[in-house]
């Protein structure tokens, strides 16, 4: 007789958002979505691809409140061509009467905004025409990035076609060292399985240090998922969940878990006492040493940059004033602070978080993903470095084909602004 | 289909390289096309016109990073037909299936090199290495996904649903 085994979170999910209720990994579904989000660069080609599906029918978007359209990659607009991108989603926002368009100003940068404007809630199917989609794992969502003609069939249909990930587990024990965050946990994993070792996988992030970790750190790690190849992050939701979604009024209802026997792709633990700031070196996420190693090389910076999806929130630039506050920014560097949304800006305002920065002579920006992608507001010249608390430090990725991007966690990028080299706040 | 190999013997090719972000201010396919490949060889997309390339070949996990559908738009666009890779990063995968650029997993790239003529017949999962007369099995894409292949892409494929 065969063995019923257990399920993970994400084949409960998964399985809840489909007809097929005996689905399990490996298998083909078309999944009902809860939301679906792009941003300026794909959402143009997604209301293309939405305009062809619907052609010659009566149809029109799946339900209006599900769709939410965030310009955030090169807005403020940065030229003409990518205003004209900009201005594709404006009037499609108000041909459809999508009330989640978040126009310059009144947004920020995607990730940041989603989960502050409770647009995504435990256990739902939220897909995105953005890799980092998968940061809402951290509140025990199923979300996963897919590409526009995805989006664009979504807006459509409400549904999208996925394979039911395989999981892998990893369990993370101990206290965290001083100084240590969810970024240098998710460099230090993505070092150790390499940047394909997660590839169509979910990896469900568990063990006693996550169940003490912030939410910010959990979006963190989630959101760096497929830099490890991975469908999705995902952490089971606790009480730090029910605490995070009390301003929205969630249902702990909604709150999925995985059984005690579900089955694995692989399970892999670490040791969270083992584990130092971690650096990824460029070109590549896996390329990741600790700090006291990188310290001792005195790798000089021309830039560094604080903010992103994966590390502009407002618990990131706490941690960061507390460095810059009454220091100064080394005279050889630039350093730029992106706050993740106009909420998080406003509230670093008022606890003067801001001021600190501008004190030590680091520069604020809007929100927006510009430098991450190279695509403004801090461009790299040829043979200029970079340390960054982004998520990918590819070839050419802030600029110049022959620049190089560091990537490390904010306070370690603010220590580094003060010395002019890449070190831990421990050397201040 | 019959058609020339273009090889890069390197893992990882990411999305930034396929097409970097500096381009991605507009989304005409023609446009993103001429910079195809730019930053990790900036004749690319000369050498596929002149040459006739239609077959990339690349190592391990191609097209990781972002989710930029631009990035197989920008191959599909620049001439190439096939793309053959041991493994390919999940959302370049989908978005390959979804705009109708046919994909094959295939682990033995060391018998491709550049210039060798493939004979392909995706329907028996059958390729031909004219220029060394090797045969190999390929695996052929689950129902599921077929489904979408021979509509050219999921939007047929969306739109039959709607009808």
């Amino acid at each position: 007789m065969m063995q019923i085994m257990g399920l993970t979170i994400t084949e409960k999910i998964l399985r809840d958002h489909c007809q097929n209720k005996k689905a399990v990994a490996g298998d083909y579904i078309m999944a009902e979505i809860d939301k679906c989000l792009a941003n300026d660069i794909t959402a143009p080609i997604a209301i293309e691809v939405f305009e062809k599906v619907i052609e010659d029918s009566k149809a029109e978007v799946f339900e209006s409140s599900k769709i939410v359209l965030i310009p955030d990659h090169f807005t403020p607009n940065k030229d003409v061509a990518s205003a004209a991108q900009c201005k594709i989603l404006r009037d499609f926002a108000t041909r459809h009467n999508i009330t989640n368009y978040f126009e310059v100003g009144r947004g920020g940068i995607e990730h940041c905004l989603v989960p502050e404007q409770g647009l995504v809630n435990p256990g739902e199917v939220f897909i995105g025409a953005d890799s980092h989609t998968c940061t809402y794992g951290a509140l025990g969502a199923f979300s996963t990035g897919v590409g526009s003609t995805d989006l664009g069939v979504a807006m459509a249909l409400g549904k999208c076609w996925l394979k039911i990930p395989e999981s892998i587990k990893f369990i993370y024990s101990g206290r965290l060292n001083e100084w240590v965050s969810g970024k240098d946990l998710i460099l230090y994993t993505i070092g150790e399985i390499g940047v394909d070792g997660a590839t169509y996988k979910a990896m469900e992030f568990t063990g006693d240090t996550i169940k003490g970790l912030p939410m910010a750190d959990r979006f963190t790690m989630c959101n760096m998922a497929i830099e490890a190849g991975g469908k999705s992050g995902i952490i089971e939701p606790d009480k730090i969940t029910t605490s995070y979604l009390e301003a929205f009024k969630k249902l702990e209802d909604c709150f999925y878990s995985s059984d005690k026997d579900a089955e694995y792709h692989d399970i892999i633990n670490f040791e969270c006492a083992n584990i130092e700031p971690q650096i990824a070196l460029p070109h590549s996420p896996d390329n990741v040493k600790s700090i006291s190693e990188v310290h001792n090389m005195k790798i000089e910076l021309d830039q560094v940059v604080i903010g992103s999806c994966t590390n502009g929130r407002l618990a990131d630039l706490r941690n960061i004033a507390k460095i810059l506050k009454h220091r100064k920014i080394n005279k050889k560097l630039r350093c730029i602070i992106i706050p993740g949304t106009q909420k998080i800006y406003l509230k670093a305002i008022e606890r003067g978080y801001i001021e600190s920065f501008v004190n030590a002579g680091a520069i604020i920006s809007t929100p927006t993903c510009g430098p991450c992608l190279g695509g403004h507001m801090g461009v790299l010249a040829e043979g200029e470095k970079a340390l960054s608390t982004t998520n990918r430090n590819f070839r050419g990725r802030m600029g110049h084909v022959n620049s190089e991007v560091f990537l490390s966690s904010p306070v370690v990028a603010a220590a580094s602004a003060i010395k002019g080299y890449i070190t831990s706040p421990e050397y201040l | 289909m019959i058609g020339k190999v273009i090889k890069y013997n390197l893992k990882n090719i990411n999305t930034d390289l396929i097409i970097p972000a500096r381009y991605l201010i507009k989304s005409d396919d023609i446009y993103l096309a001429q910079h195809c490949m730019e930053d990790l060889d900036r004749d690319f997309v000369e050498k596929v016109k002149t040459e006739n390339y239609q077959i990339l070949v690349a190592d391990s996990n191609f097209g990781c990073g972002s989710s930029r559908e631009q990035a197989p738009s920008a191959i599909k666009a620049s001439g190439i037909t096939c793309l053959i890779a041991p493994s390919f990063a999940r959302i370049f995968f989908r978005n390959a299936i979804n705009i109708g650029l046919p994909i094959i997993e295939f682990p033995s790239i060391g018998k491709l090199k550049t210039d060798d003529i493939l004979n392909i017949h995706f329907e028996e999962g059958l390729m031909k290495n004219i220029s060394t007369a090797e045969e190999f099995q390929v695996k052929k894409q689950p129902s599921f996904l077929q489904q979408i292949i021979s509509a050219k892409g999921l939007i047929n494929f969306a739109r039959k649903q709607i009808e």
